[in-house]
């Protein structure tokens, strides 16, 4: 018998070591999530994870599982609050679902539609982020970056090129790339690349591609994000 | 008791910067339309060439502001009318037209009327009858207080269907899987 | 090969030489390739990332995290003006305003000929002498009129830095109150020889009995973290010293070190000889960069008598030293998991807690962070005993807390008292009068109005890493405010949602309610953002971003009220003013190119 701890009433097994997200998802209880992906080391940027345990508020992807832990996550406050957190990255970057060819594969707009998001609620930024469409095979549209560092880290760790990486500071933080003249063109990056594949929006789009599957028949069109056991695995199929 | 007549919601509707997609999937609704008729009235809107705005239970808005045109019919719904209504993108977050908004007005006023391929001796148009563009374009949340969205380029029927049906029921609108889009 | 010197080549290769080609001194390097150089031009990035074998990203990314460095020109003469509150009621905007009007030049962009810029820079730690600047982060204190007047005419002449007048630079030790820690007169070695004396084992055992706890506000037991490291396993253990004063409003840390390094570096040693570390490191402040080189020469000094090295005090196997890594710009970095990032090289972004420093530090081995003053307190136990300690101050703090009171008193400066002493008492002795509230450990701690002078400076009612602001009734409690959520908008470090965003949003939020545009309706949106950033952000800086706005809001509602100016939902920018590019395009001005801000049907 493996140790186990609740999410919502419902008993969860876990294996030493992870954390509750990790067991969550083996387990099939849907937690919201956009940093976290299951190949990766967990991260805790984003703050969808965030549950409750004992009171107190803590990112799902960055705690360990205890045995007995009681976590609460699928709760009105919870959802209410994480919705707060979609509707700020909406307002931040310029989400333009209608242009984009990551509409229905998109885990932040499928997370967002989840949660009920009718609304970014807030003043929108409109930050000025031009798109680089230097890259024969790859176009990079920085407006839909939500900074959730999952280029960076598979690009380091899987595809050990270190092509991507977050510079400049707090609201001003944003994505580089690894080239003297800050173009795609001029980096090692390709479209086999795990960092081309791994973005949970639309900032990475393949240029020799589009619309193959048409809208209406996207991942998240079929079935909503939290009725996948891995959505990460869905999308890896498109 | 059972002869008290129910008396109409005032409807008025209009289309800022927007396309009249969202109207034109208002009308998508078909035959639901009557059902709805049972329980609203129109004043102002394109469907029946009303142009003056009376006083309103609902105000239901499409597109965002591009211009002080805009501005002004925008508030005139919100001193008329209860409930206001952004319905679609463009009320919501901008939509299409706020794609100018990385570039600086002067910018775009100079390509399209001085620079732009085939302009010959352009002049920016400066006929006080035209309403002068804002420097971004905004959702309407950002300048009156709204009181629901309807999100969607366009919303499908169905989710108009949705949400109103919410709306006149008395509660906050709520489009689960299929009804809810951005796109 | 040019004949000519290359001087963005000379500066790369000196600092990486100095540095020993560790990339873990990238920070450094930056640091000092933008002193030589006066920026980090795109060769100089060049030749590091090629010198170090680093990915571009790396160096870009961390030169990008911290505001003192520029990877963009800005001029050979950087002036940023301390913008803390205590700054403001001095007049530091109108110092400013004029500083920029006299060089012609608009605040935060470089003169045309590439001379000088002019910013804001967050609280430089000089709030007892203020208004205070810095100029190529060398901190100039008592700016007024006539020293704006003569900053330009020295810039305008291109005179070196080094040829200003030595006044401007004078920063005093405004120490107003004494007790066991500033009054303490050990001579160099003497806590080191009682703690050696000791042995590792009693000296924390001491510690335990002294029940002194972490002075950076946190407040945990010294002892304990101590001990927790000495048994955590690993290959290294480090002492790192927390001088990263960035706090608003404190300045404690900084006369500690101008006038009790040794004290400073004497109670790491001892920390060292705790753990067995062999190396220690002050991480200071880039607002203290002028300390520099005299740390630097007390810790030469220490080496020479035997206090730093190899076989310390004549004990075999006694070996550490300690370095001095400068920051550059980025409060977050007091945050001690980001300061060892920081330490390494990184981009100052907090870690993931646990594990936490003590168990896994810098470079992944048990560390101790401590608090400047908590290293200099551990002397006093060292020497005299942990007993004698413990009875100082209350029964759950023992010892004392050194207060750093600026904002409007008679006599701003250092107050050391033991625990448990009343804010109406320091009040007393700082010739405050008619005051309206004083906020106590910065901008992330507390907001005390009247009624509440009679609490007590203790872990157990006021904890305080020891930031002591003064607000006198003509203060606005909004103004105070705002000035602190700007504060935590700028620094942010950005890498979770809530505070990154949130912390934007709601500094927006003040400007609009400072505008004339707030309605109720922003103050309900204020008070959902204070709910978002204390329970989902990261770390502490967004979790206590909302406390300035909490406070003021409980304490001194009225101040808001007045804000909320608007019965009706506004919007937050002014709608005619969004018309006036259009005007400008296309000459209008009649009737029509205007938006009233209130419209009638």
């Amino acid at each position: 018998m493996s140790a186990s701890f609740t999410i919502d009433g419902k008993a969860v097994p876990f294996a030493e070591g992870q954390t509750i997200i990790q067991a969550a998802l083996a387990a099939g209880v849907y937690i919201p999530h956009l940093c976290h992906h299951p190949e990766f080391k967990p991260h805790g940027s984003c703050k969808l994870c965030t549950v409750r345990i004992s009171g107190r508020q803590s990112a799902s992807c960055t705690t360990l599982a205890q045995a007995g832990m009681a976590v609460e996550s699928d709760t009105p406050a919870l959802n209410d609050e994480r919705r707060t957190l979609t509707q700020m990255l909406f307002v931040e970057g310029n989400h333009f679902c209608p242009s984009c060819e990551k509409s229905g594969n998109c885990k932040l707009q499928a997370t967002a539609y989840d949660l009920g998001m009718m609304t970014a609620h807030f003043d929108h930024f409109f930050p000025s982020r031009p798109v680089d469409a230097s890259h024969p095979d790859v176009l990079l549209d920085f407006n839909r970056c939500i900074l959730c560092s999952l280029c960076v880290r598979a690009s380091r760790d899987v595809d050990g090129k270190n092509a991507f990486a977050l510079s400049g500071r707090g609201i001003k933080t944003h994505l580089i790339v690894n080239a003297k003249s800050g173009r795609l063109a001029d980096t090692d990056v390709t479209l086999q690349d795990k960092a081309v594949r791994v973005c949970p929006v639309g900032v990475f789009l393949r240029k020799d591609r589009g619309f193959n599957v048409p809208i209406g028949r996207r991942v998240f069109d079929l079935k909503p994000v939290s009725a996948y056991v891995d959505a990460t695995a869905a999308l890896a199929k498109e | 008791m059972d002869t008290v007549v129910k008396k109409k919601l005032k409807v008025a509707t209009t289309s800022l910067a927007g396309c009249f997609g969202c109207h034109m999937s208002f009308l998508d609704i078909d035959e639901r339309l009557f059902d709805l008729l049972e329980l609203i009235a129109f004043d102002r809107t394109p469907l029946t060439d009303i142009k003056e705005l009376g006083e309103c239970d609902i105000g239901i808005i499409e597109g965002g502001l591009c211009n002080a045109e805009n501005v002004h019919v925008l508030r005139e719904f919100r001193r008329q009318c209860k409930l206001l209504i952004a319905i679609g993108a463009c009320a919501i977050n901008g939509g299409l037209p706020a794609q100018r908004n990385q570039l600086s007005l002067a910018l775009i006023l100079e390509e399209v009327y001085h620079t732009s391929v085939g302009l010959a001796n352009g002049l920016i148009p400066n006929d006080p009858e035209l309403p002068l563009p804002l420097a971004k374009v905004r959702p309407l949340h950002e300048v009156v207080r709204i009181d629901y969205f309807i999100p969607g380029c366009p919303p499908s029927a169905d989710a108009i269907w949705k949400a109103l049906n919410d709306i006149l029921a008395g509660h906050a609108p709520a489009l689960g899987h299929g009804l809810i889009h951005y796109d | 090969m040019s004949a000519i010197p290359d001087p963005v080549a000379a500066a790369v290769a000196a600092t990486v030489a100095r540095h020993r080609q560790d990339p873990h001194y990238i920070l450094q390097m930056l640091r000092e390739i933008q002193e030589a150089c006066d920026w980090i031009a795109p060769e100089a990035i060049d030749r590091l990332q090629q010198a170090l074998g680093l990915p571009r990203t790396k160096v870009e990314g961390v030169a990008g995290f911290y505001s003192f460095l520029y990877t963009k020109p800005r001029g050979r003469y950087r002036v940023l003006f301390s913008d803390n509150i205590t700054d403001r009621m001095l007049g530091n905007m109108e110092l400013l305003r004029r500083m920029c009007e006299q060089l012609w030049i608009e605040r935060g962009k470089t003169s045309e000929d590439g001379l000088v810029s002019v910013d804001t820079t967050s609280c430089t730690g000089m709030c007892d002498q203020g208004p205070a600047l810095l100029v190529n982060n060398y901190a100039i204190t008592r700016v007024d009129a006539p020293r704006v007047d003569a900053i330009c005419e020295l810039i305008r002449a291109q005179v070196e830095l080094a040829a200003w007048p030595r006044e401007y630079f004078r920063v005093d030790d405004q120490v107003r109150r004494k007790d066991v820690l500033l009054g303490a007169a050990l001579a160099p070695g003497e806590a080191l020889a009682a703690g050696c004396a000791r042995g590792a084992e009693a000296l924390l055992a001491e510690l335990k009995l002294s029940k002194l706890r972490g002075r950076g506000g946190a407040g945990f037991s010294t002892g304990l973290k101590w001990e927790a490291c000495r048994n955590a396993a690993g290959s290294e253990h480090y002492v790192v010293c927390n001088a990263d004063e960035g706090e608003p409003g404190t300045f404690k840390d900084r006369v500690l070190l101008s006038a009790h390094a040794d004290l400073v570096f004497e109670g790491m040693s001892l920390c060292a000889l705790a753990l067995g570390a062999r190396r220690g490191m002050l991480y200071l402040r880039g607002e203290y960069r002028y300390m520099l080189d005299q740390l630097n020469a007390v810790l030469e000094r220490r080496r020479q008598a035997g206090l730093l090295g190899i076989g310390i005090l004549g004990r075999e196997g006694f070996d550490f030293d300690i370095e001095i890594h400068l920051g550059a710009g980025a409060y977050i970095c007091g945050e001690e998991s980001a300061l060892i990032e920081s330490l390494e090289g990184k981009r100052g972004t907090p870690r993931n807690r646990p594990p936490f420093p003590v168990t896994h530090g810098y470079l992944d081995q048990p560390t101790v962070v401590n608090n400047v003053e908590t290293f200099a307190a551990s002397c006093l136990v060292a020497l005299r005993g942990g007993a004698w300690y413990a009875g100082i101050g209350t029964s759950a703090s023992a010892g004392t807390k050194i207060l750093s009171v600026s904002g409007d008193c008679a006599r701003p400066g250092l107050y050391e008292y033991p625990y448990g002493v009343s804010v109406s008492e320091v009040l007393a002795a700082c010739g405050a009068v008619d005051v309206q509230a004083v906020q106590v450990s910065g901008p992330s701690g507390v907001c005390l109005a009247a009624g509440e002078f009679g609490r007590r400076i203790a872990f157990e009612d006021i904890p305080t890493a020891g930031a002591f602001m003064v607000f006198d009734q003509r203060r606005d409690m909004f103004a105070v405010a705002r000035n602190f959520v700007h504060f935590f908008a700028h620094e942010s470090c950005g890498f979770c949602t809530p505070c990154r965003v949130g912390t934007s949003l709601l500094r927006n939020l003040m400007d609009k309610l400072n505008n004339g545009h707030g309605s109720p309706y922003d103050f309900a949106e204020i008070e959902k953002l204070n709910r978002i950033l204390q329970a989902m952000s990261h770390c502490g800086l967004g979790h206590s971003a909302c406390n300035p706005v909490l406070d003021t809001i409980a304490k001194f509602r009225p101040a808001y009220e007045r804000r909320l100016q608007q019965k009706e939902f506004e919007p937050a920018f002014d709608l005619d003013w969004a018309l006036e590019p259009a005007r400008q395009m296309t000459g209008r001005d009649d009737a029509g190119a205007h938006i009233g801000s209130v419209e009638k049907s």
